[in-house]
């Protein structure tokens, strides 16, 4: 077992480089001039521009070779500075994405769980209720087959303009100054439910019928034939299906996790609600190589992660892995 | 402008949203009218901004505020606000009335060719106490003397010296002054407090966040975060007395990130005053939901000239004849009613806005200017020596080259994109073959600036108080490999850009010498036409005036200044919007 970890590890460290590598060189090769788009709204003569550009080039690093700005960008990534963004300059990257997000976190994390846990409860159950299938299976096609701006546009114009008893914009209300409050904690959940909910409900349509799908498919499955022909109680036979068919589940859960960083663009815009989503669509906009290449870099790290924990899962979960490593046939 | 856009291009959506909302219209979540007093300053924040105490504003940021530096490149429209209502200019400037106002400075005459002096107001304060003396002001400008990084250190090249001969007066001497260029540095040059700055780092001063800004101007700094900024009004500001006090206690900016939000925020009465630009505003404003500045077309006040540069490097582009062509060919009026629904008007062949129209030469636009006419243009284009010889419906060049041509604009850029289309589309039934593209902006920008576009929308010269702002723009020289503020298509002309650097060396008193100058300028533009002045783009600007009235509008007994917050209008009147504003009880 130490073993199999250490290849792991490995191979993870190794694809951590490549793809920091790759994150690095991907919004260089973007056409355009970081520092023009910068610059763009200044006004003054051709002479003095020049004079701006060179000025910011230097304070950026831009000025050097390539291999010396990858050098140096290594160099301050061990020391754990990210660089400062052109987009919202001069912020540091670092704080640029401390203060985004946690809104993503907030808005995200709960989502996804909650998606999940729901998701599949309801899947698992509506694979083997037909009154159950009958109406979750269909509502729960129509949250995943809506598109999702359109669904989040819906829920604000009902929730928000029509009935009134949702706000619609912000992380909390305009009126309110941040503070230990009760009535700013509820402002701020207020805010939050309307992202939340859609984030929620798009989740747990696609959840239920993958579950479904899979508790039906592994029903039909040899063993769980067997298991029925030597008798078994169906509470075994559905137990070992749940079992198995939730171990795409549980990869799915972790890369989703893995990429809470990149936020969640769409909600953002629809909510005006803070976020990294819309920050890192900017900086790819206006090739703010910093950011594009902050963001990346946790995305990168929550994905390598997702996918580690994952395989520690499986290596608890499912016997197969365990004996794979120890040289059993499966 | 920056300003304008929206991410969201679904116009049909946001009809729907604003037109079918019966949503609560009073029902803003400051029910609760608890207010603390906060007169001390930025510390003591109120936890409930009072609604009646409040002015709710969106559309100038697109990104959360990351630098209050106010001598910050690109304009500081993430913390609008910034100069204008906490740093302060000598002069400000206003735009329907064509003159400086008087701001921290009382007064300033040109004593000869080459000297400026300048008297300050009585009594200036900064808001943490400390007068605001002479001293300040020229630390200000000898900061552009010391760095040449910063915006305004050109001015040094004609400027030879500041001094203060007494504790009002200061005196600025000059070398071949370059007139128009100064006079536009008194109201866009904020001056900062000598105390808290002299001991300030270049990095510092050229590049630093300055966070907690200490200003002179009418608001302060309160707080910020990812969605908002809050100012909070000076009590203590000095201009109180002269200017009167601006009536919103508490300025909360808004960043949307959509037309849908903005709207439904004002639907909902959570918005005052909108500075997006809103597709579908005759609708609303026939339904009553938001007002404009003239309740018809075209609604908002004419800001800056829409510009479409041709590269005058590339194939038939380089021949003036073929532009001239072009210019004819463009359906302008299709683009104001269709891709802007009556918000915008045609703009004069000469490119001034309505506010610098004295100066246009109006024998020279008549005889030279152009309108829209396709058959003009393919008489023109006949004569040049384009003909369809292959028959596929499009002109090839004299000597037979194929023409495809591509019109672009920053992708997202509704408005514009819809206005490119009928570029094109008009530009093809005349005869030229004329595509359309949307790059992202970042590489529309590149392709601007590098000069490898063939013809593009750019907008120039925003309101201002001379011509030359306008045609320095559009002639910018010397020819570089990069452009950065203008003459995008390189147009190469010695003798234009003469002209140019005349009207600069010309006081800004002298009226009918600008006068004599601009015909020279538009004499050639209009022979030559290396860009195509098409439309003014509006201040975009819509309010509710369910919290506060007196807005200003195009009708008689009521306020001419610009509603806006965008950054850098401030200084044109922005502010005095606020200070006209009444609560409405």
């Amino acid at each position: 077992m130490p073993r199999y970890f250490a290849r792991k590890l490995l191979i993870y460290a190794l694809t951590f480089v490549l793809a920091v590598t790759i994150d690095w060189l991907i919004p260089r090769f973007m056409p355009g001039d970081p520092i023009a788009n910068m610059l763009a709204r200044v006004s003054v003569n051709t002479n003095a521009a020049q004079v701006m550009h060179d000025y910011y080039a230097h304070v950026f690093g831009l000025d050097l070779p390539l291999w010396r700005q990858y050098l140096n960008f290594w160099g301050r990534l061990l020391q754990g500075d990210l660089g400062i963004s052109l987009y919202l300059f001069p912020t540091p990257v670092t704080q640029v994405i401390a203060r985004a997000l946690p809104y993503d976190i907030l808005l995200l994390v709960p989502a996804i769980l909650l998606s999940w846990f729901a998701g599949n409860r309801f899947g698992a159950l509506a694979a083997r209720n037909r009154w159950l299938d009958n109406v979750v299976s269909p509502v729960a096609y129509l949250f995943t087959a809506m598109p999702y701006m359109w669904l989040a546009i819906l829920l604000a114009w009902y929730l928000g303009l029509v009935l009134g008893i949702l706000p619609i914009a912000g992380a909390y209300a305009f009126s309110l100054h941040p503070a230990w409050s009760a009535a700013f904690g509820l402002s701020l959940l207020q805010h939050w439910f309307l992202p939340f909910l859609s984030l929620f409900l798009v989740g747990f349509g696609g959840q239920a019928i993958g579950m479904r799908n899979l508790i039906i498919y592994e029903l039909e499955a040899d063993y769980a034939r067997y298991l029925e022909a030597l008798g078994a109680p169906q509470r075994l036979v559905r137990k070992h299906a749940f079992g198995n068919a939730m171990l795409p589940q549980i990869t799915g859960l972790a890369l989703a996790l893995g990429v809470v960083v990149a936020g969640a663009l769409v909600t953002e815009v629809v909510f005006s609600y803070p976020g990294i989503g819309s920050l890192l669509l900017a900086a790819i906009q206006r090739q703010d190589y910093f950011l594009i290449q902050g963001c990346f870099l946790f995305i990168i790290i929550g994905v390598l992660l997702g996918n580690f924990i994952v395989d520690i899962a499986y290596v608890v979960l499912d016997p197969r892995t365990r004996r794979g490593m120890t040289g059993e046939p499966a | 402008m920056k300003s304008a856009r929206s991410l969201v291009p679904a116009t049909a959506l946001v009809l729907s949203l604003g037109l079918s909302a019966c949503g609560p219209d009073e029902s803003s979540p400051s029910a609760a009218n608890v207010t603390a007093g906060g007169q001390l300053g930025p510390a003591s924040a109120p936890l409930i901004f009072d609604r009646r105490e409040t002015l709710y504003v969106t559309g100038a940021s697109w990104g959360p505020a990351s630098s209050w530096n106010p001598f910050q490149p690109g304009g500081l429209a993430n913390a609008t606000g910034t100069i204008g209502n906490l740093y302060e200019f000598l002069f400000g400037y206003d735009p329907q009335k064509g003159e400086l106002i008087p701001w921290l400075a009382e007064a300033g005459t040109w004593r000869d060719a080459n000297t400026y002096e300048l008297k300050l107001r009585e009594g200036l304060t900064w808001s943490d106490g400390q007068p605001l003396t002479v001293a300040d002001v020229r630390f200000t400008f000898e900061l552009g003397r010391k760095y040449p990084a910063l915006w305004f250190a050109p001015m040094w090249s004609y400027l030879t010296g500041i001094t203060a001969p007494d504790d009002r007066r200061l005196v600025l001497t000059f070398k071949d002054p370059l007139y128009q260029d100064f006079a536009s540095n008194l109201y866009n040059l904020p001056i900062v407090p000598e105390h808290l700055w002299r001991d300030r780092s270049e990095q510092e001063i050229t590049t630093g966040a300055n966070e907690r800004p200490i200003g002179s101007g009418a608001y302060r700094y309160l707080s910020h975060a990812e969605d908002r900024n809050v100012w909070q009004r000076n009590d203590q500001w000095w201009g109180i007395g002269v200017f009167g006090w601006p009536a919103p206690k508490y300025l909360v900016d808004i960043r949307t990130t959509g037309n849908n939000v903005a709207l439904g925020l004002m639907i909902r009465g959570e918005l005052d005053l909108s500075n997006n630009f809103l597709p579908g505003v005759p609708e609303l404003v026939r339904r009553g939901q938001i007002k404009t500045y003239s309740p018809g077309p075209p609604y908002m006040i004419p800001a800056d000239t829409t510009v479409l540069y041709l590269n005058t490097r590339k194939g038939p582009l380089a021949d003036s004849a073929f532009r001239r062509a072009l210019a004819f060919a463009i359906d302008v009026p299709t683009i104001v009613n269709r891709a802007y629904g009556g918000l915008v008007v045609a703009a004069s062949s000469g490119g001034l806005l309505p506010s610098l129209s004295r100066y246009d030469d109006h024998e020279v636009l008549m005889r030279l200017g152009y309108t829209y006419d396709p058959g003009r243009a393919r008489q023109l284009l006949a004569a040049a020596g384009y003909r369809d010889r292959d028959g596929d419906g499009f002109v090839e060049a004299p000597d037979g080259a194929r023409i495809a041509l591509e019109a672009t604009c920053p992708n997202g850029w509704t408005d514009w994109m819809a206005a490119i289309g009928v570029i094109a589309s008009s530009a093809q039934a005349a005869g030229i073959d004329v595509r359309t593209a949307a790059p992202d902006y970042g590489a529309w920008n590149t392709a601007l600036e590098g000069g490898t576009f063939d013809m593009t929308l750019n907008s120039a010269a925003p309101l201002s108080l001379t011509p030359w702002t306008l045609y320095s723009q559009l002639f910018n020289h010397p020819l570089r490999a990069q452009m950065q503020s203008g003459n995008f298509g390189r147009y190469d002309s010695p003798r234009i850009f003469e002209l140019v650097d005349a009207l600069a060396r010309l006081p800004a008193a002298d009226e009918l010498g600008i006068k004599v100058a601009t015909a020279r300028i538009q004499t050639l533009m209009l022979t030559e036409l290396p860009m195509i002045p098409l439309w003014y783009n509006g201040l975009w600007a819509q309010w509710r005036d369910s919290a506060w009235t007196n807005w200003p509008t195009a009708a008689a007994g009521t306020p001419k200044t610009l509603p806006t917050i965008w950054s850098g209008f401030w200084q044109l009147g922005g502010l005095q919007t606020l200070i006209n504003l009444k609560p409405n009880q």
